[in-house]
């Protein structure tokens, strides 16, 4: 098992012997198996393997968008298996940030409305919004778009957008399923340098991705199959 | 989240399906604005009619022939004979009652006014010099009937504005004869225009002496005794009065019936108020049709923004800001709509005004009100499930929806 980052101190996330299993009818899909996992604050991971292996499943655990059928989560020392679907909800809020393949930006809305959207969500106060929505879009390279609604923007732009959108919160894991997916190698590393930049910057980075060369640049592999751990492999520095 | 923000998005959400949102806009307008022009009409009526009533005069109590049928059956009556008919001396006999500030004896027929080979039908009206006082007449020219013996029929007539107009045109007439039935009779006056009554036209009337329309019809008894009490506060003095003295006359029988003006209008009030509401409730089932097409609507907007949704969860959006987004948007198309449909149902009714001037034709305040609150309501409550099933939403499986 690999190390947190900082040895002695509990870790960001804790998975102990996490159960998910899908009932479709009469047939049960085990989407995940005996999953233990400790994610240390800060830290760079790629979770790889083959489609339809539990890495999604995986993801949508950590970010409280759905709950084990057994084991425990434990989130920055608290146990939120067992939180109120209002208790998630706000700590999706403060601690959580989701970058999507398919972007997920709101069609009519501009790309600062888009950004500012979390922060609506969490009653924060206009003045202070527009403030951290010029940092957002400065970070990301789109000051000069700032009006434009996702139909008038490129592919990277978009994701660029949606990256603004998780990290404007500053949560502490930004949880990505195939950021790269649906753009071209170029865009795609241009987005996973962004991405990296923040990591460098102290974010808890994890990507669920296909491409193993863009596994292969985070620190820590985690190999899923069938629902099981089957790797996990710290990058020699 | 800030309530400002929580409008902002839902409004957003609206403005951006225009034509789902004009849809449901237009059918809550609809609902309304029946509402408020049907209810114009509904009280319309109802102080149409009021108005025309209280134009017959002040303070006024009617004595009809015959038992009131709404008096309930008595089987005192039952057995006795065929109930007097109302005479002139019942009628002078009235003088004595101290609630009584003046009366006038009543008695109609249809008859033939000619003049100058021109001839017509009318209703002949017989009655006395106090008529004019009771029912507020003006003349328009010459006099009103002599201050005579009651029993004395004297051949003059009072011509209403109507006949004046058809028979004599620009001609002189008083002073001139005219021929009612068979007799010939002296026009002494010409009464001012007194527009629309109810039932009876003073302006297509002729008014003759009481003695000469009983000599006319050949006949002894009164179609009406109108008596006038001294004041408002008198009303049912006048009425005990006139009852005690007609009983007498009749052998202790109470075989008349005495209204007052009060009464009637009070029952003609709660009918057409009544009459009002139902109409109300009839147009409120619009605004039902309304908020069911509000309902499938945000239906329709909760599945084509189901990533959205998914979208909002993963933001951290509290199941309690999706539902309170939901209904806001619900609310804001109910409130459009009501708005929308309280300015139509003014213009609506102000084009009924225009259309029939008589005609006051004001929505009340208790149906606007009722009819906006209801928009509202409706809004709310249909758009509910929608908002719910919203709330209830898998984050995951919301998300998996192509945007
Ligand atoms: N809502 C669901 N209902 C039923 N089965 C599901 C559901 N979600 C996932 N599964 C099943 O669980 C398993 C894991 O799915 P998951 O989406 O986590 O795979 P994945 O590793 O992300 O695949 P991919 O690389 O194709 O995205 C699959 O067998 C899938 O069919
Ligand atoms: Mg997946």
């Amino acid at each position: 098992m690999a190390e947190s980052a900082e040895p002695g101190a509990a870790p960001l996330i804790a998975l102990r012997a996490i159960e998910r299993t899908f009932r479709l009818g009469e047939d049960k899909v085990a989407a995940l198996t005996g999953v233990s996992l400790d994610i240390g604050a800060g830290e760079y991971l790629a979770v790889v393997g083959p489609s339809g292996s539990g890495k999604s499943t995986l993801l949508n655990l950590l970010g409280l968008l759905d709950r084990p059928d057994a084991g425990h989560y434990l989130f920055e020392g608290r146990d939120v298996t067992t939180l109120s679907v209002h208790e998630q909800a706000a700590v999706r809020s403060r601690r959580i940030g989701f970058v999507f393949q398919s972007f997920h930006l709101v069609p009519r809305l501009t790309a600062a409305e888009n950004i500012a959207l979390p922060m609506v969500l969490a009653g924060i106060a206009p003045a202070d919004r527009a403030r951290r929505v010029g940092e957002a879009l400065a970070a990301v390279a789109l000051t000069d778009r700032a009006g434009h609604r996702p139909d008038q923007l490129s592919g990277g732009q978009r994701q660029r957008v949606a990256i603004a959108r998780a990290t404007v919160m500053q949560p502490a894991v930004l949880l990505a399923d195939e950021p790269t997916g649906n753009l071209d190698r170029t865009t795609g590393e241009g987005v996973i340098g962004l991405l990296e930049s923040l990591n460098r910057l102290g974010m808890t980075l994890i990507v669920v991705t296909h491409d193993a060369a863009l596994a292969a640049r985070a620190r820590r592999q985690v190999s899923v199959s069938d629902g099981r751990i089957v790797g996990d492999r710290i990058r020699a520095a | 989240m800030r309530g400002v923000d929580l409008l902002g998005l839902a409004s957003g959400a609206a403005v951006g399906s225009p034509l789902r949102t004009a849809l449901s806009v237009l059918a809550m307008a609809i609902g309304v604005a029946a509402v408020v022009v049907l209810t114009a009409l509904g009280d319309g009526a109802r102080r149409y009619v009021l108005d025309r009533f209280a134009s017959l005069g002040s303070n006024l109590v009617i004595v009809l022939p015959g038992r009131s049928s709404t008096g309930g059956f008595n089987p005192a009556n039952a057995i006795t004979s065929t109930p007097r008919d109302l005479s002139v001396l019942d009628a002078a006999a009235l003088r004595r009652a101290p609630a009584v500030l003046r009366l006038a004896p009543l008695s109609v027929g249809t008859s033939e006014i000619s003049y100058g080979g021109r001839l017509r039908e009318t209703v002949v009206a017989g009655t006395t010099a106090e008529f004019m006082a009771l029912r507020r007449f003006a003349l328009a020219e010459g006099r009103f009937l002599p201050e005579s013996d009651w029993s004395r029929a004297t051949p003059v007539a009072v011509l209403g504005a109507t006949i004046r107009a058809e028979l004599f045109g620009n001609r002189e007439v008083v002073g001139e004869l005219v021929r009612i039935g068979d007799r010939r009779v002296r026009v002494v006056g010409v009464l001012a225009p007194v527009g629309q009554g109810l039932g009876m036209n003073p302006d297509e009337n002729v008014i003759v002496p009481v003695a000469l329309a009983q000599a006319m019809f050949n006949t002894n008894t009164l179609f009406r005794i109108m008596v006038e009490a001294r004041d408002r506060s008198r009303i049912e003095d006048a009425k005990q009065q006139v009852l005690e003295i007609l009983r007498a006359r009749h052998g202790g029988e109470e075989d008349m019936t005495v209204i007052t003006q009060d009464a009637v209008l009070a029952t003609f009030d709660r009918l057409l108020t009544a009459l009002t509401g139902a109409v109300a409730a009839i147009a409120a089932i619009s605004l039902a049709v309304a908020g069911i097409l509000i309902m499938n609507v945000m239906l329709v907007a909760v599945s084509q923004r189901t990533a959205e949704i998914g979208l909002l969860k993963a933001l951290g959006a509290d199941p309690k800001v999706i539902l309170g987004l939901f209904l806001t948007e619900a609310a804001m198309l109910a409130v459009a709509g009501a708005v929308l449909g309280y300015l139509l149902g003014q213009v609506g009714a102000f084009g009924l005004r225009l259309a029939f001037p008589v005609f006051p034709a004001f929505a009340p305040g208790w149906a606007v009100l009722a009819a906006i609150t209801t928009a509202l309501v409706t809004g709310l409550l249909f758009g509910l499930a929608p908002a719910r099933h919203a709330a209830r939403l898998d984050a995951v499986i919301a998300l998996g929806r192509r945007p």
